[in-house]
């Protein structure tokens, strides 16, 4: 199946989604790596609400031009590397979509069927064509502390894609039928 | 001489490198896609139109612009050797900039990005003297995800061929979608630890389809491009008939005692840019 939605994703729109479906993103992302990852979690007061946003695995090439920063380059990192805290994460943050590549592992696999998240993946390497996708680029966090690829990176996003789903909220992940 | 005008070529370089993909790689591409159904298709159709979309709009395929490498063979004869180094450092500050580039080189011990593509021992420049004026320049910007998936076995001899084939093959189906596949898997075998590794990384410059001269070695680089793709893995781990597009190996001769097998993983973005300097300093980039 093919889906275009619109972020925050309802329970209802995530329960339907199912690994192999295709999904087009309408809506805010914000981009999170490792660093990123463990500032958030160790914050108490995080100045933008992740709850409303897809969680985007992803260090982007910017470019600032005059005051303005737009993007050059934005395709998915390697998701395994934030396993070590992504179930805390969606837990803490109430994400219902993230946007990785590669895959992760048995605990976050959890805790999309616990918190009721998907887990998409995007073509790694299709920087410029995820750039294309991006309307506009609404705040940076931790920029001066992390440095651009590890910044918090605000994406309004418009039909964002194709994503497959790789990892659903019932317990499913394309990668298992690989593997074995 | 100018030497900024060399400057001008390398950073051109850099950005044919970032920018465009060889044909080769394409080409490769193309077959895969023709070959793919499903969800792999819509990968390798995600694929290609970014590698169009990058070269139309003349901007990096990838955001992970990588580490930039480059191997250089420096004809004995070329005057300027000595300027030649901190040429190539000044064209990746001004690169970071210019193409622009992503800050990649981050101190491992204070955490903090250079910002600006250099630091110690990077840019990592592989020296090699040859006969002539000329001087030979390949550009081959490495990315982290395909990076960290690098392997070294030091295997028993005892093993033999055989047991380096299926080290290969097994260590390829662990990297499963995280090296963001179609890879290009590069294999050194003998040497010592370092010289494997390295053979491997600098298999890599070959291109995509060409196979090794020895026709024993390229009979077991298709045997390894066959038992790789039969894994089902596919385009991004998602599932499919493509995981590798080619595997090179080099080798060299190994110590009684070791069998080390180095194995360097390119993901599908292969980016190779060439570069001729002469001796009066003009130069062409291919």
């Amino acid at each position: 199946m093919e889906y275009h939605l619109n972020l925050p994703l309802k329970n209802e729109e995530v329960k339907k989604l199912k690994v192999g479906d295709i999904v087009y993103i309408t809506g805010n992302l914000f981009t999170a790596r490792d660093e990123a990852h463990y500032i958030m979690l160790e914050s108490k007061n995080i100045s933008f609400d992740p709850s409303q946003m897809g969680l985007y695995h992803c260090g982007p090439l910017m470019k600032k031009d005059k005051s303005k920063w737009k993007v050059v380059s934005a395709g998915p990192t390697t998701s395994s590397r934030m396993e070590i805290f992504e179930d805390k994460f969606i837990e803490k943050f109430k994400i219902s979509l993230i946007i990785g590549k590669g895959g992760m592992g048995e605990r976050t696999k959890k805790a999309l069927q616990k918190y009721i998240c998907v887990y998409t993946s995007y073509t790694g390497g299709a920087g410029a064509l995820a750039a294309e996708k991006v309307e506009d680029v609404n705040g940076v966090y931790w920029l001066d502390e992390l440095g651009m690829p590890e910044a918090v990176w605000i994406f309004k996003v418009k039909e964002f894609g194709p994503l497959v789903v790789a990892m659903d909220s019932h317990g499913n992940s394309i990668y298992d039928n690989i593997t074995k | 001489m100018n030497f900024k005008d060399i400057e001008d070529g390398i950073v051109e370089l850099i950005r044919k490198a970032e920018t465009e993909l060889p044909k080769d790689v394409i080409e490769s591409l193309k077959k895969a896609y023709d070959a793919e159904e499903g969800v792999a298709k819509t990968q390798i159709d995600a694929i290609l139109k970014n590698i169009d979309l990058a070269k139309k709009t003349k901007r990096p395929m990838c955001q992970d612009t990588g580490i930039q490498t480059f191997f250089v063979d420096v004809g004995i004869d070329f005057p300027h050797i000595k300027q030649l180094k901190q040429m190539i450092i000044n064209a990746v500050k001004r690169a970071t900039k210019e193409i622009p580039i992503r800050p990649n080189t981050v101190d491992p011990f204070k955490g903090k990005n250079h910002r600006d593509n250099t630091g110690e021992n990077i840019p990592y420049v592989t020296w090699d003297f040859c006969s002539g004026s000329d001087v030979f320049i390949t550009a081959l910007p490495k990315g982290g995800g395909s990076e960290n998936m690098s392997k070294l076995g030091m295997l028993k001899p005892g093993v033999g061929i055989e047991g380096v084939k299926d080290f290969i093959v097994e260590e390829m189906i662990k990297a499963a979608g995280n090296p963001c596949p179609p890879t290009v898997v590069g294999v050194g075998i003998g040497g010592g630890a370092d010289l494997s590794l390295k053979l491997g990384k600098k298999s890599l410059l070959r291109p995509v389809g060409k196979r090794h001269k020895d026709k024993e070695i390229a009979k077991i680089e298709e045997e390894l491009i066959k038992r790789i793709n039969a894994s089902g893995i596919g385009p991004m781990g998602l599932g499919g008939k493509t995981t590798v597009l080619d595997v090179h190996i080099e080798k060299a001769h190994r110590h009684p005692a070791s069998l080390p097998v180095g194995i360097a993983v390119q993901c599908w973005a292969d980016r190779r840019a060439h570069m001729t300097i002469h001796s009066d300093g003009s130069w062409e980039v291919r």
